[in-house]
C-alpha cells in the first residue's frame, strides 16, 4: 500500500510542478496577497485631504487651522471661497471633508458665545468618514478646551487680579494604552489572516481541480483500472497540496516576520499543529467538491462559492462583532473563523492551548466530519 | 469580419453556457450571494464596543463618568471588575475589546480641579476597530471634561456660558454612515470581474483541453470573430448579473441611487467589454483551464477586490501603491459606480474614467485577437 501511495504522490507532484508557469502560480497568489494586505490595504486615516473655508479670517481661525494641520491627520488641499466651491471639492472627491469656520468665530469666542465651526464630511466611505468625524471632533474639542482655559483665566483675572491660581479647572484626560499592536498598524492584523486564507485557497481549490481534471480528461478511468484503492487515491491527491499549502504558509510567516515585522508572540509548533487540524477540513472539503462536480469549471465555481463566504465571514477583514446577531451565530459554522482566530491569537497575543482549545476542538470535529463524509462519497464515484 | 460567422460562434457559446445549467446557476447566484454578504453581514462600522470597567475610585464622580460611557451607543459595558487580571483574561479571549480604568484619586482630582487621568486599555489587534474605538473613547472623555469645566465656571462666575466652540459635524452623501451604501455600488465591479475570471477565462482554454480547438481551426472562423463571439455570449451573462446586483442593491438593500440610469448602463457595458476581453486574452494565453483560472484570479479578481477602492480606500494606501491602482480598470469603474449611486454625478464629472475604460477595452481586444492569432499560427 505504501508503495502505491508513494508512486501516486510522485505522479501528483510531477503533475503539479511540471511547468515553470504552474510552479509560479502555486506561489504567486500568497506573495501577492501578502503585499496587498501588508502594504496596500490600510483602513486608518492619515493625511486625509480636507478643504478649508475660512469665513472669519482672524488669528483665532488660523490657529484652529494650525491645529488641524499639525495633527498629521489632515492636509488642507483646497480653500474654497463659496458654496459652489465646497460642493465642487466634495463632488469631485478632491477633499474628503470641508471645515468651515463661520463668520464671527473670533468675536464669539472672545465674548464667550458659542463660536461656530462646521465640518462637512463626505460619507461615501463610511469607515473613513467616521474616523474623520472622530479625529476632527477631537481637535475641535481640544481647541475648545484650550480656549475655555484662556477665557476663564481672563475672567478670573479681571475680577480678582493676581489670583490666577484659582483659575484652574478640572480636566479629565484619557490615557490610552493599546495592547498587542500599539502602533495600530493594519498589517499586523491582516498579514496573519492571510496565512489562514491562503492555506484554505490553495488546498481547497487545487485539490478539487486536480481530481475533476482527471475526470474531465478521461484519465480517471485509467486510474480506476490500476490496483489503487480509493483511500490511496484520496491520500495521493490531497497530500501534495497539503505540502504546497504548508510551504505557502511557511513563506507567508517568514515574510510576515522579516518583511512586515509582524510580532510573533506564540509558539510555532502550536501553529503547525493547528494548521494540520485545519488541513483536514479544507482537504476534505476539496474532495467533497470534486465528487459533486463534473467539470473543472463547476469545481471552480463551487469552490469559489464555498471559499468566498468562508473568507468573508471569518473575521479576516470584517470584524464578526459588527455583523448582525443571526450572522454571528452562523459564523460558528465556519471552520476558517476558528483558524483565523487561532493564527491571530498566536501571532499577536501569544496565547496558547489554554485559551485556544475550544477553537482547536471545533477544527478537529470539523475535520473528522469532512473527511468521513468525503471518503464515503468518494468511494461511490470511483465505483 | 463576417456577421454570420460571428453569430454562429455566439450561438454556439450560448449553447455551451445554457447546457451547463449548474455553472450558469452558480454564475447567476453569485451576485446575490455577494450582495447578501456585503449588504447584510459585513460591516466596518464600529458600535457597541464590548467594554469592561474597573472603577478603583467608587465615588459619585467616577460613576458619573461611567454613565457617559453607558449613554454612548458606541460602548456596551459588559461588566465591572476589580483588578487588571480579569481584564487581561477577557482581552486574551477576545470577549471584550476595551477597558476603562478609573484610578483611585479620580474624584479628589476632579474636586480639586486638577488633571484627572483615566486609563483606556485597548486590544489593538484589529487596528481599524481599535482606532475608531479610541477616537470615541477620547471624545466621550473630552466632552465630559468640557462639561465639567463649563459647570464649574458657571458655578464660579454665576452666569451661564456655553462651551466655547460649537462643532457642527455634518455628513454628506451617506449621512447614516452605513458601510453598505459604500460597498454595494463598488461590489458590482467586483462581481463582474468574478464572472470574467470564472467563466470567460476558461472558454478558450477548455477548447484547447478538450481538443475542440482543432475543429474550430478547420472552420473559416477568424480570430477577431471568435474573440467577439465568445465575448458577446458572456456579455449576456454579465449584464444579467449586473442587473441582478443593481436591482437587489437598490430595492432590497435600499442603497440610494441618485445618478442617471443611462450613465450606469453605458459604463457597465464598457467595463464589461474590457473585463471579458481580458478573460479571453488570458484564456488564449494559458492552455489549461487550471492555469487560466489561476492567472485570471490573480490579474483580475484580486486587484479588483483589493486595489480598486471598493472597500479599502486608495487614499490610505502607501504612495508607492497608489500609482499602481491607476492601471486597474476596476478602480475607474468603482469611482463611476460610487459617483453615480451616491453623488448623482454624471458624464461631466466622470468622462475621464469612462474614457479610460473604453481605451482599455479596445487595447485588450486587440491583444486578445493577436494572442489568438499567434496561438493559431
Amino acid at each position: 500500500m505504501w508503495e502505491r501511495i508513494r508512486v501516486m504522490l510522485r505522479k501528483e507532484f510531477i503533475q503539479a510542478l511540471r511547468e515553470p508557469r504552474m510552479r509560479l502560480l502555486l506561489f504567486l497568489p500568497p506573495i501577492l496577497q501578502c503585499i496587498i494586505f501588508g502594504y496596500a490595504v490600510n483602513l486608518d486615516v492619515d493625511h486625509a485631504h480636507i478643504a478649508w473655508m475660512d469665513m472669519d479670517r482672524t488669528p483665532e481661525s488660523r490657529d484652529l487651522r494650525e491645529q488641524f494641520e499639525s495633527s498629521g491627520r489632515f492636509d488642507v488641499v483646497a480653500m474654497p471661497a463659496n458654496e459652489e466651491g465646497v460642493q465642487r471639492v466634495l463632488d469631485s472627491s478632491q477633499a474628503q471633508a470641508v471645515v468651515r469656520v463661520l463668520p464671527g468665530f473670533a468675536r464669539d469666542l472672545a465674548r464667550g458665545r458659542a463660536a461656530g465651526v462646521q465640518v462637512l464630511v463626505d460619507g461615501t466611505n463610511s469607515n473613513t468618514a467616521s474616523l474623520i468625524v472622530s479625529y476632527g471632533g477631537q481637535i475641535i474639542a481640544a481647541y475648545s478646551n484650550g480656549a475655555m482655559g484662556r477665557q476663564q483665566n481672563r475672567r478670573v483675572l479681571t475680577r480678582s487680579p493676581g489670583s490666577a491660581v484659582n483659575a484652574s479647572a478640572p480636566q479629565v484626560t484619557a490615557r490610552s494604552r493599546v495592547w498587542f499592536n500599539p502602533d495600530l498598524y493594519s498589517r499586523n492584523y491582516f498579514v496573519p489572516g492571510v496565512v489562514a486564507n491562503i492555506l484554505m485557497m490553495v488546498t481547497l481549490m487545487l485539490t478539487s481541480l486536480a481530481i475533476v481534471r482527471e475526470k474531465e480528461i478521461g484519465t480517471m478511468e485509467q486510474l480506476m483500472v490500476t490496483p489503487l484503492r480509493p483511500i490511496e487515491l484520496m491520500l495521493g491527491k490531497t497530500l501534495p497540496f497539503a505540502v504546497v499549502g504548508l510551504v505557502d504558509m511557511a513563506l507567508i510567516t517568514a515574510a510576515a516576520l522579516v518583511v512586515f515585522h509582524v510580532p510573533f508572540r506564540g509558539s510555532f509548533l502550536l501553529m503547525l499543529l493547528c494548521a494540520l487540524l485545519f488541513l483536514m477540513t479544507s482537504l476534505g472539503a476539496g474532495l467533497l467538491l470534486s465528487t459533486i462536480s463534473h467539470t473543472q469549471q463547476q469545481a471552480m465555481m463551487a469552490s469559489f462559492f464555498f471559499s468566498t463566504p468562508a473568507f468573508m465571514l471569518s473575521g479576516f477583514a470584517f470584524p464578526i462583532r459588527n455583523m448582525p446577531l443571526v450572522v454571528q451565530y452562523f459564523t460558528y459554522l465556519n471552520p476558517l473563523r476558528y483558524f483565523t482566530e487561532i493564527v491571530r491569537g498566536i501571532f499577536l497575543k501569544g496565547v496558547g492551548i489554554s485559551v485556544l482549545w475550544p477553537q482547536m476542538a471545533c477544527l478537529v470535529v470539523y475535520g473528522v466530519a469532512m473527511l468521513t463524509l468525503s471518503a464515503l462519497r468518494f468511494h461511490k464515484t470511483l465505483d | 469580419m463576417s456577421f454570420r460567422r460571428l453569430r454562429a460562434i455566439f450561438v454556439k457559446e450560448l449553447h455551451h453556457i445554457t447546457r451547463d445549467a449548474r455553472s450558469l446557476a452558480l454564475a447567476l447566484a453569485m451576485p446575490v450571494m455577494m450582495l447578501l454578504l456585503f449588504g447584510y453581514a459585513l460591516s466596518l462600522d464600529v458600535d457597541r464596543i464590548p467594554t469592561l470597567v474597573y472603577d478603583q475610585d467608587q465615588t459619585e464622580a467616577s460613576r458619573d463618568l461611567i454613565k457617559q460611557f453607558q449613554a454612548s451607543r458606541f460602548f456596551d459595558i459588559r461588566g465591572f471588575v476589580d483588578g487588571y487580571a480579569p481584564i487581561e483574561r477577557a482581552i486574551d479571549r477576545s470577549t471584550v475589546l476595551m477597558a476603562v480604568v478609573i484610578p483611585r484619586r479620580y474624584s479628589q482630582n476632579v474636586g480639586g480641579a486638577r488633571e484627572a487621568p483615566v486609563q483606556i486599555l485597548l486590544d489593538g489587534s484589529d487596528s481599524n476597530t481599535a482606532s475608531i474605538a479610541l477616537g470615541y473613547a477620547e471624545t466621550v472623555v473630552q466632552d465630559y471634561s468640557l462639561d465639567l469645566r463649563t459647570d464649574m465656571m458657571n458655578r464660579r462666575g454665576g452666569e451661564h456660558t456655553p462651551p466655547p466652540v460649537d462643532a457642527r459635524l455634518r455628513v454628506w452623501y451617506n449621512s447614516s454612515l452605513e458601510s453598505k451604501n459604500y460597498v454595494v455600488p463598488g461590489l458590482i465591479a467586483v462581481i463582474l470581474m468574478i464572472i470574467a475570471a470564472l467563466l470567460t477565462s476558461l472558454t478558450i482554454a477548455r477548447e484547447w483541453e478538450m481538443g475542440t480547438m482543432e475543429q474550430l481551426l478547420s472552420t473559416p472562423l477568424r480570430p477577431a470573430e471568435m474573440v467577439l463571439g465568445k465575448m458577446l455570449a458572456y456579455f449576456v451573462v454579465g449584464l444579467a448579473d449586473a442587473a441582478i446586483a443593481v436591482l437587489v442593491g437598490v430595492f432590497v438593500f435600499q442603497v440610494p441611487f441618485r445618478g442617471s440610469v443611462p450613465m450606469l448602463v453605458v459604463s457597465t457595458c464598457v467595463f464589461l467589454f474590457g473585463a471579458l476581453f481580458w478573460g479571453i486574452f488570458v484564456s488564449a494565453a494559458a492552455r489549461t483551464q487550471q492555469k487560466a483560472y489561476q492567472i485570471s484570479i490573480v490579474t483580475s479578481f484580486l486587484p479588483a477586490f483589493m486595489l480598486s477602492g471598493f472597500v479599502w480606500s486608495i487614499e490610505n494606501m502607501p504612495k508607492v501603491i497608489q500609482p499602481i491602482t491607476r492601471a486597474i480598470p476596476a478602480r475607474y469603474f468603482v469611482t463611476i459606480l460610487k459617483g453615480v449611486f451616491l453623488k448623482g454625478a454624471g458624464f461631466r464629472l466622470l468622462w475621464g474614467e469612462l474614457g479610460f475604460l473604453a481605451l482599455y477595452a479596445a487595447i485588450v481586444f486587440l491583444l486578445a485577437t493577436r494572442k489568438l492569432r499567434q496561438k493559431l499560427a
